[in-house]
């Protein structure tokens, strides 16, 4: 078994083939992967490119914004301000990857190794995944979503969906659920659901009702407040749930767009809150594979000396002070952990005994890796396995910067016996989505007045809202409520920092 | 486990096209502001390679809730030699340091690049000429294609599947062609059949429908049928312009240069906007000549000044070949101001005369030494003479230009759309 995958540089169709076998060969049996069937598409940069402005789907709604996207990006590629990725992979079964044209045999490798075993696993078993994206279900959701707003905007015309798109899109970190309801999550049932919703508003209309003299509307004063805010499901955090459910004056497609766009906010929900361990999986299955085939002889020397050169520029992680420093480098500090927790659990230390009881000396790397890889995120994967011998390593520490502070900014904890659980827990907390993420929520309406839409900014270590793109965002919340918003910062100690109030504009034209 | 591998790289590109064109539409005002700022600044052959340029990101930022300030805490990679509870000092201002990370908000100007069409078009979109109104169809040229029912015959990429699909199902109905469900049902009843004579006769049958069906096919080559196009002449506008500049002696390398600048948008704004432009060139010294645009551009000549010459030559030229009732004259002349004071009379008597009654729209030009402001002299003779004629109702535009910069602005004044005029004019 000492055939060679490929010789030199040169690759073609057949020749991704014979990687992809032997890349499957190690990662299912040598690696027990469980991976999705994979699809290996192999683009072109303009290709890329278009990936690129569309968030790296394969097909998208229309939209400027993913003009301006490509704008952008194709000017710095083009000026050689910034490379393009080797691949993109999508989370869907298949599983896609795109691999570029110019790569190398060798990069071809590393690429499937990375996209199609790495990241496919992942997908495929971490739990948020499997609890907020259906795999199965994305392509065909996002032709539907593509055909929807092509119907929209034919029938409404372009502006007004454009309009409603914009407000959804600003509102889009805010259109997630971020605990699991009872319901999974079934994608290929939304076009049947969308249909069924206008089906339903064509069978009960009734042009008499519009007719009807209006009876003298009775006083709601007795409606608690305990009941209203029971009956609108507040307080809650999803705005675009919110706005599709209880706005007053949406028509039933304005609605659809705000679900369609929720969805898609809900599947890439996952994704940012594994960066490091997705990237570090992906890395650690790339590197493992690439080893077995060198060590097989199914690479040579050279191709092997090829890889371990892109290797250590992915995983290359500047220091605080260096000019390349932009925070940690998820690859980095993912791979760094894996291996870390290979070795503790093959040739553990008395330290690692103390603190990793649990897989100390296990010896099955395997099982661990797979396990962690299933149940955890990047905040619990760091609070957990982040080992005083890798703080020590990256020399790690933490700065607590408080503005108050006239001394300046005090080193809070360094990598010593004092400071590693400090340090770990500040890191995993700055992975953590919950401290990310502004903490804004629906709390009340007023219904019995001007029906004002009232939100809470529950403020995080004096962290205030950005006043102009508050402003705006907002601005498209009072839009599609048609009603005020106003929105109150809020401290821990419910002390009232600031409060915005913003009125909708006026539409145009009428919208049914 | 199967493994699929897809070449992508033949599919059509431009995937981003119609997401690039929203985006430009949206920021249509923006862009070509931009337009107009940078070609200001460019040669007039660059303006129309296309290029970057810079938008203020502000009417195309898109909001999020994002938030600032505050206590912050961060782990960083690196300890070289700080123990717990140093204190580092805070380098230069808070603030600064709080807008370099962010996300997106440090790119407040938005750079990108246009492609030749796409500058040109934002560049030359408002403007058109003006009272195009004889419109006449145009003996050579007739376009536009439209559907015109179908045919027997065509290339395979015009066949119309539902027209051929239905012509083919009339003919088997036509021609009772047996069913596949009717055979189906007749294989079925032999399959259950126990008789051996009514087994025999069932069998034949199914012969027969065999045969019948095999000898009515499924789809003829009479059925096919092809979408038909014809083409259609459409009525167009004729329009000629005619180019007259000034070459003599008295104008300086920058004027003619100004000169030469303002033609050559003219001629590029006229070539991409309208199809059925003619362009005459006429340069004239003491005595004009029709040129061709190389030698119109590029040939030197001087001389003494005589405009009547030039304008001469364009009477002639209209009476020779375009008839004033089928074609919208313009013209369009450049001069410093310079004539033979003996000229002037008779240059008024063939504007008056001649001229601008046949003239949709007459814009002239006048180029001024660089830094001389054009209001610190006295008005030229050619100026003071236009002028007359433009107060007693002749429709006559003129401009002053002594700066390479100011030529894109005064071009655009002149060829700008009039919305007002065109409405007044309409009902």
């Amino acid at each position: 078994m000492t055939e060679r995958l490929f010789e030199g540089a040169d690759w073609d169709f057949r020749t991704l083939q014979r990687i992809t076998d032997a890349c499957e060969e190690v990662a299912l049996k040598d690696l027990g992967l469980d991976v999705y069937p994979n699809q290996i598409e192999v683009i072109t940069a303009e290709q890329m490119l278009d990936a690129y402005s569309s968030v790296g789907m394969p097909l998208f709604y229309k939209h400027w914004s993913f003009g301006k996207q490509f704008a952008y990006h194709e000017a710095s590629y083009r000026k050689g301000l910034m490379g393009l990725a080797y691949e993109i992979v999508i989370n869907s079964s298949p599983c896609i990857s795109y691999l570029m044209e110019e790569n190398t045999a060798t990069m071809q490798t590393l690429v499937i190794a990375h996209a199609a075993f790495g990241h496919n696993h992942f997908f495929k078993n971490n739990y948020l995944f499997k609890q907020w994206t259906d795999a199965e279900g994305i392509l065909d959701y996002l032709d539907f979503a593509k055909n929807y707003v092509m119907q929209c905007e034919e029938r409404y015309g372009r502006i007004e969906v454009e309009r409603t798109l914009d407000a959804a899109h600003a509102l889009m970190s805010h259109g997630i659920d971020r605990y699991p309801g009872k319901k999974t999550l079934d994608l290929r049932a939304e076009e049947k659901r969308a249909g069924r919703r206008r089906q339903h508003e064509e069978e009960v209309f009734n042009d008499l009702w519009r007719t009807v003299p209006a009876g003298k509307s009775k006083t709601r004063s007795a409606l608690s407040i305990e009941r209203r805010r029971k009956l609108l499901g507040l307080p809650q955090e999803n705005l675009l749930y919110f706005l599709e459910k209880s706005a007053p004056r949406l028509a039933p497609w304005q609605r659809e767009l705000l679900r369609i766009v929720r969805h898609i906010a809900q599947y890439f929900y996952p994704q940012s809150q594994t960066k490091v361990m997705n990237e570090g999986t992906a890395t650690y299955v790339h590197y493992r594979i690439m080893t077995a085939l060198h060590q097989r002889g199914r690479i040579t020397d050279g191709n092997f000396l090829e890889f371990l050169g892109s290797h250590t520029n992915v995983v290359f992680q500047p220091e605080f002070d260096d000019p390349r420093f932009s925070g940690f480098n998820p690859y980095a500090l993912g791979f760094a952990v894996m291996q870390d927790i290979e070795r503790i659990v093959t040739n553990p230390e008395d330290e690692d005994r103390e603190w990793f009881p649990d897989i100390a000396g296990k010896n099955d790397v395997m099982g661990v890796l797979r396990d962690v890889w299933a149940n955890y995120r990047d905040e619990s994967f760091i609070a957990q396995f982040l080992s005083p011998r890798l703080m020590r390593h990256f020399r790690m520490f933490h700065l607590h910067d408080d503005p108050e502070e006239r001394a300046g900014i005090r080193v809070d904890a360094i990598h010593d016996d004092r400071g590693f659980r400090r340090v770990r827990r500040e890191l995993a907390r700055q992975h953590d989505v919950g401290y990310i993420d502004a903490n804004i929520e629906v709390v009340d309406v007023d219904l019995s007045g001007d029906r004002r839409l009232i939100l809470h900014h529950h403020v995080i270590k004096g962290s205030q809202l950005n006043e102009t793109d508050a402003k705006r965002v907002l601005q498209h919340l009072a839009d599609l409520w048609t009603y005020d918003v106003s929105l109150i910062e809020v401290d821990a100690n419910d002390k009232v920092l600031r409060e915005y109030v913003v009125s909708p504009r006026p539409i145009p034209a009428a919208v049914a | 486990m199967p493994i699929h591998i897809i070449d992508r790289r033949l599919n059509p590109g431009g995937k981003s096209l119609e997401n690039r064109q929203r985006f430009l539409r949206r920021a249509k005002s923006l862009v070509q502001g931009a337009v107009k700022k940078t070609s200001q600044e460019r040669d007039i052959k660059d303006v129309l390679e296309g290029g970057e340029v810079t938008i203020p990101l502000d009417g195309m930022h898109e909001p999020r809730f994002r938030r600032e300030g505050g206590t912050r805490d961060m782990v960083l990679p690196g300890n070289k030699k700080f123990i717990e509870g140093d204190y580092l000092q805070r380098s230069g201002q808070g603030s600064a340091k709080d807008s370099g990370p962010g996300e997106g908000d440090s790119e407040d100007a938005f750079r990108f690049v246009l492609s030749r069409d796409e500058f040109v078009d934002l560049f030359l979109d408002d403007l058109e000429l003006p009272d195009l109104a004889k419109r006449k169809i145009a003996q050579t040229e007739s376009e536009g294609i439209q559907r015109a029912g179908y045919t027997t015959s065509g290339s395979p990429a015009n066949i119309s599947v539902s027209r051929t699909v239905k012509l083919a199902l009339a003919r088997r109905i036509a021609l009772k062609r047996p069913r596949k469900e009717e055979i189906e049902e007749l294989e079925a009843a032999i399959a259950a059949c126990t008789d051996e004579d009514e087994r025999t006769e069932l069998l034949a049958q199914l012969e027969a429908l065999k045969a019948k069906s095999k000898r009515i096919p499924f789809i003829d080559p009479l059925d096919i049928r092809y979408r038909r196009f014809e083409t259609v002449p459409k009525p167009v506008a004729q329009a000629v312009m005619f180019c007259l500049m000034d070459v003599s002696g008295s104008m300086s390398e920058h004027m003619k240069d100004l000169a030469k600048r303002f033609y050559m948008l003219l001629y590029v704004f006229l070539k991409r906007r309208y199809k059925h432009v003619e362009i005459v060139f006429i340069r004239h010294t003491d005595r004009a000549e029709e040129v061709d645009e190389q030698t119109f551009f590029y040939g030197p000549a001087s001389g003494g000044t005589l405009v009547s010459s030039a304008l001469q030559a364009m009477h002639e030229i209209v009476r020779e070949r375009f008839n004033p009732s089928d074609w919208n004259i313009y013209a369009a002349q450049a001069s410093d101001g310079d004539n033979s004071y003996s000229d002037g009379e008779l240059t008024g008597l063939l504007l008056t005369e001649k001229i601008l009654p046949v003239c949709q729209f007459f814009a002239y030009l006048e180029v001024g030494e660089s830094g001389g402001s054009a209001f610190d002299l006295s008005d030229s003779s050619l100026w003071t003479l236009y002028e007359r004629l433009r107060n007693s109702g002749a429709p006559l535009s003129m401009r002053k230009v002594s700066e390479r910069s100011e030529i894109f602005p005064v071009f655009h004044d002149l060829f700008q759309r009039r919305e007002t005029a065109q409405e007044k004019a309409a009902p």
